[in-house]
């Protein structure tokens, strides 16, 4: 195809627009990592901070040697692998029935998960069924109220639906039952649905921290957003947080502890995003997919 | 198979709901959900009847419609410019870079935010470089909410560019062709082809948002917002929040069932309109 030299000069303009805009959505995570590894002086400098001049890795040692940080990683991963397998286990459970033409009320049932989406009760009715259900400081509370959601269960339906009826015909002919045609038929030519179903869930396990801000209100149960979310923004408490009372080592400014903490809980996703970013982009496809 | 997913619904999604007459109750916790008296709609008066309530449904209305006026169209515009990349190796890496953001909590970005725009932040370093003051980005109520709609869209704009993209992909190929043998260029190629098959998207997307009117990014505000920025980012369920904390429950009800019942009415109505305008063509269900 032939260009014009408008067309020609739109192309190498968009092509810089577009460097810019990416650029900029990268930078704050270049910033917040240079500094994490600047000695103090390096970090107050005025100036972008694309590397750090003058290198200390003092901070990420303060972060990785504060109990706090080991126990709330620990019980994020908890929460990330529990809640990913309960929500995978539940929501292909729930969206076989609502797949299955046969399925009795079928249409009323998709109608019950689907409103979910549309009206909730809110935050003070879940916080007392949480709570009334004897779940508060444990990790079911963080793991079973989102277990299902609506969203999960219609892509996953949809999937189940695009494959073809003929193999469920002949499994039932060989004697197969409902739930061996779920686990040995369909899960297993389910899986790019699952796994983006999966490292969503699990992201958003790994992200979370609301619920632990209302369920957990004992440290030691304490999710690793929550000790973050204390000491970047509750900034005047943070030396507290890190237990910090040897006044001879406050001279390592906040920044770079902050810096670091938030680096330490990022690393797991920017680990992995390379390798699962097309189940993300497909899972939205999906999702788009009207009915 | 069926009955235990029905049961964790109903417990999980449809228990709470009915826990929403507490809004209609003076609850004590000690009397339970049903022990407790009942009020009308008392709890309801008295939350308009307050002075920060009304001011709370019009922060998150101010908040609301800016993001959508200014980032709404972003991840169209996005989807454009990706478009028209002919090296696909170099669209892909801006791609994956664009919607990075989208996946960190608010923690995060919001810690990252704060350094940046703060004191020592590299922002206030060019305002130095520039001879000014150091600004207080993030206590002044103009640049607070700046700040919110230029960080929102930055977050999600790459990401709500995906399923534009999707879109684009699925436009015919003839489409162009025919355009072409007409004489018609690049431009209006884009401007009589791309964009209205891209409208039947926004419409579905701009509903959904509708619904979300009286959300307006709760994780965002909450991890950014100080008591300094109060008076124009107090929002909904900050609100909310904020008595549940104080341990008002039946006014904590009463302000999140009115947030949900406006959604609800918003996102129904609006499908039903989109039909009606579009005879029964567009629309999300």
């Amino acid at each position: 195809m032939k260009l014009s030299r408008g067309e020609k000069l739109f192309g190498a303009t968009n092509v810089v627009v577009l460097g810019a805009v990416a650029l900029l959505c990268l930078y704050p995570f270049v910033y917040t990592l240079s500094i994490s590894l600047s000695t103090a002086a390096e970090a107050n400098r005025d100036g972008f901070h694309f590397f750090p001049r003058d290198i200390s890795l003092v901070s990420y040692r303060m972060v990785l040697t504060n109990p706090n940080i080991v126990t709330g990683y620990m019980n994020t991963l908890l929460r990330t692998v529990l809640g990913t397998s309960l929500t995978l286990a539940a929501t292909c459970i729930a969206a076989y029935p609502l797949s299955r033409r046969e399925m009795p009320h079928r249409a009323m049932l998709t109608f019950l998960v689907v409103f979910t989406m549309l009206f909730s009760g809110g935050m003070v009715p879940a916080y007392l069924l949480v709570k009334n259900l004897g779940m508060i400081n444990t990790v079911w509370a963080l793991t079973v109220p989102g277990m299902i959601t609506a969203f999960n269960v219609i892509i996953v339906k949809n999937f189940f639906q695009s494959l073809p009826e003929s193999l469920v015909e002949s499994a039932r002919l060989d004697g197969a039952g409902e739930w061996t045609i779920l686990f040995r038929l369909y899960l297993p030519l389910s899986k790019p649905v699952l796994a983006t179903v999966a490292l969503w869930t699990a992201v958003g396990h790994w992200n979370a921290w609301f619920d632990a801000l209302l369920y957990i209100t004992d440290d030691r149960k304490q999710v690793l957003q929550t000790f973050l979310q204390r000491i970047v923004i509750e900034s005047s408490t943070q030396m507290m947080e890190l237990g910090i009372t040897d006044t001879s080592i406050v001279q390592f400014t906040s920044e770079t502890i902050k810096a670091a903490t938030i680096i330490v809980t990022i690393l797991p996703i920017i680990c992995v995003y390379p390798f699962v970013q097309k189940y993300f982009v497909k899972g939205i496809m999906l999702g788009g997919v009207k009915g | 198979m069926a009955l235990p997913v029905l049961v964790y619904i109903i417990i999980f999604h449809y228990v709470p709901m009915v826990g929403l007459v507490i809004a209609f109750k003076d609850y004590v916790m000690s009397d339970g959900v049903f022990g407790s008296a009942w009020v009308g709609w008392a709890n309801f008066a008295r939350l308009f009847g307050s002075n920060d309530f009304p001011v709370a449904i019009r922060n998150t209305l101010t908040i609301s419609l800016l993001r959508l006026t200014f980032g709404f169209f972003a991840p169209v515009v996005l989807a454009l410019l990706l478009n028209e990349v002919r090296q696909l190796g170099y669209k892909r890496s801006i791609q994956t870079l664009t919607y990075l953001p989208h996946f960190f909590s608010w923690v995060i970005l919001g810690g990252i935010f704060l350094m940046i725009f703060g004191s020592g932040g590299p922002i206030n370093g060019v305002v130095k470089l520039l001879g000014a003051k150091p600004v207080n980005f993030l206590s002044d109520d103009v640049w607070f909410i700046t700040i919110l709609v230029v960080t929102g869209i930055w977050q999600g704009a790459g990401w709500g560019a995906i399923i534009y993209l999707a879109s684009l992909s699925g436009i015919s190929p003839q489409l162009y062709e025919a355009a072409t043998i007409d004489g018609a260029n690049r431009w209006r190629q884009t401007l009589h082809i791309t964009i209205p098959c891209l409208v039947p998207t926004m419409i579905t997307l701009f509903i959904l948002s509708l619904g979300g009117i009286l959300t307006a990014g709760f994780d965002q505000i909450y991890n950014l917002y100080n008591p300094m920025v109060y008076d124009v980012a107090d929002i909904v369920d900050t609100y909310v929040l904020r008595r549940m904390m104080g341990l008002d429950l039946s006014l904590a009800t009463a302000a999140g069932m009115f947030k949900g019942v406006v959604g609800l009415v918003l996102v129904v109505g609006s499908n039903v309109a989109a039909r009606k305008l579009s005879k029964g063509e567009q629309g999300v269900w």
